[in-house]
């Protein structure tokens, strides 16, 4: 038993590979499962109930397990893109490549937002442009493997690939905008006249058996954090799959209301929750014939604005920044929403 | 005596991690101050990119969420 327990310590390469193919072998067994345990208990089968209950007995557990896969394997490769080395990667970047590459390290950076002021004030200090620096603190929180594993889980391959997509051209189009606006000088004084520094990285001593804990720990932070969230999501979709009429929120949020998706917009940007906390609230919505588009905008406004947010945000930002930053991001949003109920 | 600081804007992990360094700090019996420091100009004197970030007797030891037990043992030897 001792063995096994020091095993992570001992042999990481062995231990990744035997839980690899556990993982797996699990995730293989989950529907024959389900299906089994619903026929043992005494329902008909074909009725509402017996259907629900095995929509609930499937997907939770492989949802779980799928969240606890990335972020386990999200953990270790965080641990190899540390904000510092991001920041070393962008110092002085041109315009255009910059925002590409900052989206992009945006997702696999680890980023908490009560970090985003320091972060901030790091990359503009260390030279980084501001443009750049924006489109890493909008796609950071937005589009990250807890948001995009679960869209995967519950909504399937492509809702979680168009959202990848479209979130990544969110946080890439609105850096540039912002960028091109030319306002370094609606950054607070104080900020301005903070001295530059060079950007350095330290260098990185990590074993792998040091990376199997860090994403031990992620595992135990963002999992532990997030099911409560992810099982009411799914009982909430297993129980209005047969009770609620399908189209209840298709006049209200269906692809024919046109006004639908800036008022998903605005009702979203104030509010604040976590990728996890808004996908029981998705989960609802799209069962009941609300279209895709609207709440994929709402869910990335809730996410990627805040208000909360503003206030921090206001300690380095003058408020004619903030208002452009909100104003480009919510219409790129806005833009998704659309572009999204008219290509489906 | 070691003066210790933790660097993060008031957020749940910033707390978290000062009342860990608290309580190794008493398990070990090593006299520390802990200190918060929650200004953010102060906080960027450091250099210090992702909170909380722990500082030791004015060097920076750590950055960027909750340290584990050992580490922090580490630093009160």
């Amino acid at each position: 038993m001792n063995a096994i327990l020091r095993l992570p310590q001992h042999s990481p390469r062995v231990f990744l590979a035997f839980a690899a193919v556990l993982w797996f072998l699990t995730y293989q067994a989950l529907a024959p499962l389900a299906s089994n345990i619903v026929d043992l208990l005494p329902l008909a089968r074909d009725s509402h109930l017996a259907g629900a209950v095995e929509f609930f007995l499937y997907d939770a557990p492989k949802v779980l397990l799928l969240l606890t896969g990335v972020v386990m394997v999200m953990g270790m490769v965080n641990s190899y893109f540390t904000a510092e080395r991001t920041r070393v990667l962008l110092a002085g970047r041109a315009e255009g490549v910059g925002n590409v590459m900052a989206a992009s390290l945006g997702i696999v950076t680890p980023f908490c937002s009560c970090s985003a002021v320091p972060l901030f004030i790091g990359f503009v200090q260390a030279g980084v442009p501001l443009g750049i620096t924006f489109s890493f603190l909008i796609a950071a929180p937005m589009v990250n493997e807890v948001a995009l594993t679960l869209l995967f889980g519950l909504f399937g391959f492509r809702v979680a690939a168009l959202y990848l997509g479209l979130g990544l051209s969110v946080a890439i189009v609105a850096g540039w905008v912002i960028g091109r606006a030319k306002m370094e000088k609606y950054l607070e004084d104080w900020v301005q006249q903070m001295p530059r520094t060079q950007a350095a990285a330290v260098h990185d001593t990590m074993t792998l058996s040091d990376r199997v804990q860090a994403g031990f720990a992620s595992v135990r932070e963002i999992v532990g954090k997030v099911w409560p969230y992810v099982l009411v999501g799914i009982l909430i979709g297993a129980l209005i799959h047969g009770y609620v009429p399908e189209d209840f929120m298709a006049s209200l949020m269906g692809r024919d209301a046109s006004w639908s998706v800036p008022l998903a917009v605005i009702i979203g940007v104030p509010m604040y929750t976590n990728a996890a906390g808004i996908i029981p609230i998705v989960e609802a919505l799209l069962a009941k014939g609300a279209a895709l588009g609207t709440v994929l905008a709402f869910m990335m406004s809730v996410i990627a604005l805040s208000l909360p947010e503003m206030i921090i945000l206001r300690k380095v930002l003058k408020v004619r920044l903030i208002v452009t930053f909100v104003a480009v991001v919510a219409s790129g949003i806005l833009a998704v929403g659309y572009i999204f109920n008219a290509v489906l | 005596m070691k003066t210790v600081k933790v660097l993060g804007s008031g957020c749940n992990n910033c707390k978290v991690t000062a009342k860990l360094i608290a309580d190794v700090a008493q398990a070990k019996g090593v006299a520390v101050t802990v200190e918060k420091v929650e200004e953010i100009r102060e906080i960027m004197a450091y250099g210090v990119l992702s909170t909380p970030g722990v500082v030791i007797d004015e060097t920076v030891v750590h950055a960027g969420g909750v340290p584990t037990r050992a580490k922090v043992e580490s630093w009160l030897q």
